[in-house]
């Protein structure tokens, strides 16, 4: 028997294969120069797409590789098959308007590529070391594209104060890693869910670990109080990348999050839930509250994006299958809404010139009715109202809270979600209440046209046959569970 | 029993014609016209079908009727059927709603005409959750609709409305939505209770004493708002007012009955000892809405908010009836609820039809009109009577039973409604004294034209089952007789098991005690 075997590779496969597309694409864009960039994009979807067939067939039984350090399960697969969706929509997205904005470069889709394997990384993570190696691959790609647009002030701005304060929550989080790893003598999470996956009375330091890692996570997610940077990063980046930021980094954080805490430290749930909650009321009260006053419609997807995850971490309070499942059923129609919003959003030109107010809406319903019915479908969707698909977001993590007998938690989030409807509303009260302005520039992109179309429909049309997503996360949030 | 699926087919056929009108191309005027002839056409044929369901109605049973079933979410513990069915409390209210769905298309045919299109969807739209609501047997159906019910009311509100249109829409749509979010709660409470979202299931269903407590307060926030009660009744004035004719009939018409439907269908049966417990309260708060309502109305100068707080009062009268909990008393209320949704429905549309003409609701800018528009006054001059309670109307039926089934619960409660009897008569002559009698005073009163034989065809419906429901409620009742009656029976039942399991607990301590004194 060799010293050290080779590792087994297999479970890592998708993540394997994409990376070495990313490099691929790259030397496809260095070789045939600038003009490349919407080849290359094209390209990167492409890639992404066979990598969601990739991933599927890498199955979804649980397997770990690199000596416990990376695990696939099905609860991976949903989330990476999230993940997967939300860049290569979020690369669409960005065509025309990087063409338009004269930022259309190759590295571009290439570096979404390279955040996309982090995230993937992050997801599958078995090990404080391997979660931290996703993130920082992540977060570093994500710097960049945040200030892309390197002539602008306001990018630059948004991309250096989005690594500053990155910076800072990846130190936390690496304290708190090397805080559980002192107390508990592990970083590999099986190991620690042996340690802490019944009901056992810590030490403080360890306690103290987790909390820290939380914090880190919890700014990666955007929760209430570690959520300074987003309504500002969220109104400097480029539209396109605030899109991508809006879908799938906040989906991969909120599936290390919920991985993280039910995995090696489920037997801890006591300890950690008052912090969950906390985060969830938190965030759920400023999202609702804070965006009323915006102006700017992106500063407001901040916002709301900020309650969202408020409510998706209600289910992680829960702590049980059923509460996993709500996450995943409320990341996956939260994909679903915020993608079309970004789509509207970005058909929001007038004479060349983007536009972020939200008066620029001003009768969209009679000027544009298509796009008002489907900024209208996404926006009751968001509030939650059925029939929309938003509405069975909430039931199933309404569910889970009051089985996991949360009900005052419950009650807060219904609340908030009443004050949260009136932001929403407001936009459907400019579009088709107000006067209106000038036509936005027509025609819409196709591409544009295309994402708007499907998401406004699986919006809609989710009641009819909620079963594949209600099933797939209920196999997912299962895998979590058994041991 | 094998049948057409009726109800799904009137449920979701505005659907269909929603679709048709999204597809109708060409200008304005020609979108216009097709959008018109379209919703009307559909309401129609979605109007004779439930007539259908009056006619293969059968009398005899409790049961609901027409079931429809099918499995919708089937994946997880957490299984949700797609479960349709009437039974006698719901058959009338599906055809209030569509019956008064068409009036609404034909009365907003000349009085509307920007975004013709977005409008006539709207209503269709409405038209759908409406008739949903009181067909769903599946808590997560009923709620769907009952949510959903709300986006196309705020949209007309919103678009069509008058002056303060935004600030009432966003009042209706946030007050009522905090309501009934918190009754999604209490949804999911009684899912873990029962294992099931079936109605039918948690209609059997015996809830801990304790738990029905919590659960008919969580159901109340959403009925109560709805109904209105009394004190969160401020939303209906506004949304009334603002509202486009149209809007207030489905208003005051349909939406307003979903409070005392989900009364009737959910607290009562599902509740019964909370029912008992919160008898006092609710007895309180109707006489109150009652009582001050009609003071309130009293002292209007828009016609508009006089009858919407007519509404209130005539509302109060239905929760007064509901918490009775006697035959007579609940199927007065449902009587009431149906009657109302006839009488103030074609109330606003008697506004409505002077609105159009002067673009005013000020009582005091009309006067006189009896010379001018004499088949105006008579069809005003019956909708009034009807609402007054006068015998031979529809209104005097319910009230009339109400009053008896309360009278044998509380002598007192029955005393202060009646008082209310006496002010209804007060604000509704008085207003048709001060708009209809007199002498034109107004040049702009002199030239006014009669009804015109649309708005003729519209209140002929309406003038007919407002007399029949007076003369012969037989028909009416006949179909709601049988399934109250087997609502009251398995209240009582309950009410009387638990009485009599305290009267236990009471007695063998009591007795423990005695042995162990003896000893």
């Amino acid at each position: 028997m060799p010293l050290l075997p080779a590792p087994d590779l297999s479970p890592a496969l998708p993540e394997i294969a994409l990376v070495c597309a990313a490099m691929a694409l790259l030397l496809v864009g260095v070789f045939r120069g600038d003009g490349s960039a919407r080849l290359v994009s094209w390209l990167s979807v492409a890639v992404l797409v066979a990598v969601l067939v990739l991933c599927g067939l890498v199955g979804i039984e649980r397997r770990v590789g690199f000596y416990g350090m990376f695990v696939t399960d099905a609860y991976a697969v949903f989330m990476k098959a999230l993940v997967l969706i939300g860049s290569a929509v979020s690369i669409i997205l960005a065509l025309r308007f990087n063409e338009e904005h004269r930022i259309a470069r190759f590295e571009f889709p290439v570096l979404i590529l390279l955040a996309t394997t982090g995230m993937m990384v992050m997801v599958s993570a078995n090990d404080l070391i391997t979660l931290y190696l996703g993130l920082e691959l992540q977060s570093l790609a994500l710097y960049v594209v945040a200030s892309f647009d390197r002539d602008s002030v306001r990018s630059t701005e948004a991309g250096l104060k989005y690594f500053v304060l990155g910076a800072l929550a990846s130190g936390m989080l690496l304290y708190g890693a090397s805080l559980i790893y002192g107390f508990a003598g592990t970083t590999e999470f099986t190991e620690l869910a042996k340690l802490f996956g019944q009901p056992t009375r810590p030490s403080t330091g360890l306690i103290i670990g987790i909390v820290f890692v939380a914090v880190g996570l919890a700014f990666k997610c955007s929760a209430v109080p570690f959520h300074m940077w987003t309504p500002d990063v969220y109104e400097g980046a480029p539209t396109p990348v605030t899109a991508f930021f809006s879908v799938a980094p906040k989906i991969a954080a909120v599936a290390l999050f919920v991985r993280f805490l039910i995995e090696p430290f489920g037997g801890l749930v006591v300890e950690w839930r008052q912090v969950i909650v906390f985060l969830s009321v938190a965030s759920m009260v400023l999202g609702s509250v804070a965006a009323i006053a915006q102006t700017n419609i992106k500063r407001l997807m901040a916002y709301s994006s900020i309650g969202h995850v408020g409510y998706a971490l209600i289910g992680l309070a829960a702590a049980s299958p059923s509460g996993v499942r709500g996450v995943l059923i409320y990341m996956a129609i939260y994909l679903l809404m915020n993608l079309g919003t970004w789509a509207v959003i970005l058909c929001m030109r007038r004479q060349g010139q983007m536009l972020e107010g939200i008066a620029d809406l001003s009768g969209l319903g009679r000027t544009q009715p298509g796009l008002a019915l489907a900024l209208g479908i996404f926006m009751f969707a968001l509030a939650g109202i059925p029939p929309t698909a938003g509405f069975f977001g909430k039931l199933y993590i309404f569910l889970a809270a009051i089985d996991a007998g949360l009900v005052g938690l419950a009650v807060i989030g219904v609340v908030a979600s009443v004050i949260g409807a009136f932001y929403y509303l407001r936009i459907v009260k400019v579009m088709y209440f107000d006067e209106p302005l000038a036509s936005f520039d027509r025609p819409l992109a196709p591409e544009l046209k295309g994402v708007l179309l499907v998401s406004a429909l699986l919006t809609m049309l989710f009641i009819l046959w909620p079963d594949p997503i209600v099933g797939g996360a209920e196999l997912a949030a299962a895998s979590l569970f058994a041991r | 029993m094998t049948h057409w699926p009726l109800l799904s087919l009137v449920t979701f056929l505005p659907l269909v014609g929603v679709a048709f009108i999204m597809t109708a191309r060409g200008d304005e005027a020609v979108v216009a016209r097709n959008a018109r002839n379209i919703a009307l056409s559909t309401s129609v044929i979605v109007f004779l079908l439930s007539i259908l369901l009056w006619v293969g109605f059968d009398t005899t049973t409790a049961a609901f009727q027409f079931v429809e079933r099918a499995r919708w979410i089937t994946i997880g513990g957490f299984a949700i059927n797609y479960h349709m069915g009437i039974d006698g409390i719901s058959l009338f209210f599906v055809l209030l709603s569509t019956l008064l769905t068409v009036l609404c298309i034909a009365a907003s045919w000349n009085t509307v005409h920007s975004q013709v299109r977005e409008y006539m969807i709207s209503f269709l739209v409405l038209e759908t959750m409406m008739v949903g609501i009181f067909c769903a047997l599946d808590f997560v159906l009923f709620y769907v609709f009952f949510e959903g019910v709300l986006v196309p009311m705020f949209l007309i509100i919103g678009i069509w409305g008058g002056a303060r249109r935004i600030y009432a829409a966003f009042k209706f749509f946030l007050y009522t939505l905090l309501g009934s979010v918190l009754s999604l709660l209490a949804i999911l409470a009684v899912y873990f209770q029962t294992g099931s979202t079936d109605i039918e299931v948690a209609l059997n269903h015996a809830f801990p004493p304790d738990m029905q407590k919590w659960l008919f307060l969580a159901f109340f926030a959403s009925f109560a708002v709805k109904v209105p009660m009394w004190p969160v009744h401020t939303w209906l004035p506004d949304a009334h007012v603002e509202a486009p004719t149209a809007g207030s009939v489905i208003l005051a018409g349909v939406l307003l009955k979903m409070g005392g439907y989900g009364f009737v269908r959910f607290s009562l049966p599902m509740f019964p000892l909370a029912s008992d417990y919160f008898t006092p309260l609710m007895f309180a708060l109707s006489a109150i809405a009652v009582i001050y309502t009609s003071f309130v109305a009293l002292a209007q100068t828009d016609m508009k908010k006089l009858i919407a707080y007519s509404s209130i009062a005539h509302m109060g009268f239905v929760t007064m009836g509901i918490f009775a909990a006697n035959s007579e008393a609940v199927q007065g209320a449902v009587i009431q609820m149906l009657s109302h949704g006839l009488v103030s429905a074609a109330l606003f549309l008697v506004v409505g039809v002077v609105y159009d003409r002067l673009h005013t609701r000020d009582i005091d800018r009309y006067g006189g009109l009896a010379e001018r528009m004499p088949a105006y006054a008579f069809v005003f001059m019956v909708f009034m009577l009807a609402s007054v309670g006068l015998p031979g109307t529809s209104g005097f039926v319910g009230e009339f039973l109400i009053l008896v089934g309360t009278f044998r619960v509380s002598t007192l409660e029955c005393f202060l409604a009646a008082t209310a009897l006496v002010l209804g008569a007060m604000y509704m002559l008085y207003l048709y004294r001060r708009v209809i009698f007199g002498t034109i005073t107004r040049d702009d009163l002199r030239d006014i034209v009669d009804l015109t034989p649309r708005e003729k065809a519209i209140f002929a419906p309406l003038l007919v089952l407002v007399v029949w429901m007076g003369i012969y409620p037989n028909s009416f009742l006949a179909p709601i007789r049988v399934s109250v009656d087997n609502l009251v029976e398995r209240v009582d039942a309950a009410q009387k098991s638990a009485a009599r399991a305290s009267v236990i607990e009471i007695v063998v301590p009591a007795q423990a005690a005695t042995t162990t004194k003896n000893q």
